[in-house]
């Protein structure tokens, strides 16, 4: 990191007042900036932000604020605190039992996880939007639409099979094709 | 030999967090949420809230209805594409959302927690962006699913928790625009594209607080983590476009909650709800049904053969849903209601039109269309589709179809229109 990296806050571009600006010297709103620790537009910005997302909840909010105000907060706890330690957890298990990540940044990079790593990550994401109607939780469903919801469940592990096939096939041809390379020069290894 | 650690000083060390991915996220979603956006303000529109009470679902929407104009009838597809547009890109930007979110998360454990009071705000206002964006998208995800978990009526929540996220992505977008823009131009996208895993190294650390202070050694490039997350939205887009393209596509749409047929004939085509599912009695809608046309002259009442005898029309019009779907064009025939505006006594104008429904309970079962809905020549009492008489499901014995207007805009099981009003119980 340099010095320079370093002291350039966001805001307003350094050129604007880089000449103007001495140590020591004065600048408007110094005093602000010490208080606030932010520049003075930063605040407006946000005045600003907040009087529509305030004038919309005030709207809102009359009725049932609580459940409605426990799904918005909600919505980022479970997604910081529940899901982003789990897809990472489960992918650093991944790579930990299947030997992808080096040790340091020197280690050449083994991607023969990602064969996996990719059609899961599809495949969850899938389930992840539309797992209602994978797992029949949705109970007006089939009432209102004279669709059958049993076929979602079929439908999902077929489309992750093929997938993952996919990869495996993938993985197989990248296999196949960098073998005569290493079977012609054994004594490099 | 054992080789002593430690413990790295954060857990998040992926080398490709850096202010350059997180932007090349961020300008996605920078294109596609306004898209977003604008899209859900126009559906709001779509059911001209502003004409009575009974099409609005946020009567408290004060100044956040200020746009509200008279939703047109031209072209006739408009909802069709719009809500399309709104739902799909939604459910396909979900990868690119978490990815963003993905690629900030370490911002969320810095230390110390708050510096001082404007980055104190920052980190409220951050709550909302976060918070209102996940919101949205697990709204809008569930209601197409029909999965109604989320605390009360789908309308007001998604609507006022739109807002709610757009003013903070206002602030978001006005406050991280010029580093946003300095993060794209300090690596060229294209050679980005090119580089693989083994040349792929850490953005420099940078005042973002984004890099990470240790990072592993690469499992993947950033072409690699972007391919991933285009995967991502393209499986999305396959499994889900078909139900609003329709045609040949819709057997594409695997997942999505209108990809599968519904039966075969005239009458084999998506339903919203059914007959069973909305409460008509079988003698609200049997030899019974009286369609009584109520104006300016009077009261008409009409048995079915009635209305059959008076002067049939025809359009192709599509049906298109809130949640997204929608289906190709049907041919209806029935009484066009300029028709039925003149027999009551409108010779001269084309008033608006409430329509109330055989429906006994549940939203929709009436509502009001506007002058101009009123006076398109497409505009159908439809009796019949695509050669039959309208199955039960679709609205027998008498549906409203409207040109360019959302799915529960068009009535089914009609039983009295009243032209010249828009409440219930209001005299012509």
């Amino acid at each position: 990191m340099t010095p320079q990296d370093q002291d350039t806050p966001p805001g307003p571009p350094a050129g604007a007042r880089s000449g103007a600006w001495r140590p020591g010297a004065w600048r408007p709103g110094d005093r602000f900036r010490r208080l606030y620790g932010e520049e003075p537009l930063h605040l407006l910005i946000l005045i600003v932000s907040f009087a529509v997302c305030g004038y919309a909840a005030v709207r809102w909010l009359s009725d049932d604020w609580l459940s409605i105000a426990v799904w918005f907060v909600g919505a980022a706890v479970l997604h910081d605190l529940v899901l982003v330690p789990l897809y990472a957890g489960t992918d650093w298990i991944l790579h930990r039992v299947g030997g992808g990540r080096g040790r340091t940044a020197d280690d050449p990079p083994r991607t023969a996880v990602n064969h996996i790593r990719v059609p899961a990550f599809v495949s969850l994401l899938l389930l992840l939007v539309y797992w209602p109607l994978v797992f029949r939780n949705s109970p007006h469903y089939s009432v209102s639409t004279h669709l059958s919801d049993a076929v979602f469940l079929r439908r999902w592990l077929l489309i992750t099979a093929v997938l993952f096939g996919a990869s495996a096939v993938w993985y197989a041809v990248g296999r196949y094709r960098t073998r005569p390379r290493e079977r012609t020069t054994p004594k490099e290894r | 030999m054992k080789v002593s650690r430690r413990l790295p000083e954060s857990p998040w060390r992926s080398p490709l967090r850096g202010p350059w991915l997180t932007s090349v996220f961020g300008v996605v979603l920078l294109v596609g949420i306004p898209v977003l956006f604008v899209t859900g303000l126009l559906s709001y529109a779509a059911y001209n809230p502003d004409l009575a009470m009974i099409n609005d679902k946020t009567p408290d929407k004060g100044l956040l209805g200020f746009y509200l104009f008279s939703w047109p009838t031209h072209p006739y597809w408009l909802y069709r594409v719009t809500q399309g547009v709104h739902v799909t890109l939604g459910i396909v930007l979900v990868p690119v959302l978490l990815a963003k979110l993905w690629s900030v998360v370490p911002k969320l454990f810095v230390l110390p927690p708050v510096r001082s009071l404007g980055h104190a705000l920052d980190r409220v206002s951050l709550l909302l962006l976060v918070g209102g964006g996940l919101f949205e998208f697990v709204t809008g995800v569930l209601n197409v699913q029909l999965d109604y978990l989320f605390p009360g009526s789908f309308y007001p929540l998604h609507f006022y928790g739109a807002w709610v996220f757009t003013g903070a992505v206002l602030a978001h977008v006005v406050i991280r625009l010029p580093r946003t823009v300095r993060a794209l131009r300090s690596r060229d996208f294209r050679a980005e594209l090119r580089t693989n895993t083994a040349h792929t190294r850490p953005e420099p650390r940078d005042e973002t607080g984004l890099v990470a202070a240790e990072p592993a050694a690469p499992t993947t490039s950033r072409r690699g983590a972007l391919g991933m997350v285009g995967l991502g939205s393209l499986a999305l887009l396959v499994v889900t476009a078909g139900q609003s393209i329709g045609g040949p596509l819709r057997r594409t749409a695997l997942l999505a909650p209108h990809g599968s047929p519904v039966g075969d004939g005239p009458n084999g085509f998506q339903v919203n709800k059914g007959y069973r599912a909305v409460n008509i009695r079988p003698k609200d809608v049997g030899e019974d049904w009286r369609l009584v046309v109520k104006g300016r002259g009077g009261r008409v009442p009409l048995s079915l053969d009635e209305v059959r005898r008076l002067a049939q029309h025809g359009s192709a019009l599509p049906i298109a849903c809130v949640e997204g779907w929608s289906t190709g064009n049907q041919h209806w025939e029935g009484v066009r209601l300029i028709d039925l505006a003149r027999m009551v006594g409108h010779t001269d104008d084309a008033p608006d039109v409430f329509v109330e429904s055989a429906q006994l309970t549940g939203s929709f079962r009436a509502v009001a269309l506007r002058g101009n809905q009123v006076r398109d020549p497409r505009s159908l009492l439809a009796l019949r589709v695509n050669g039959a008489e309208l199955s039960h499901d679709h609205g027998y014995p008498a549906r409203v179809i409207v040109p360019g207007a959302p799915g529960v805009m068009n009535t089914k099981w009609v039983r009295q229109l009243t032209f010249g009003v828009t409440t219930f119980g209001a005299q012509a």
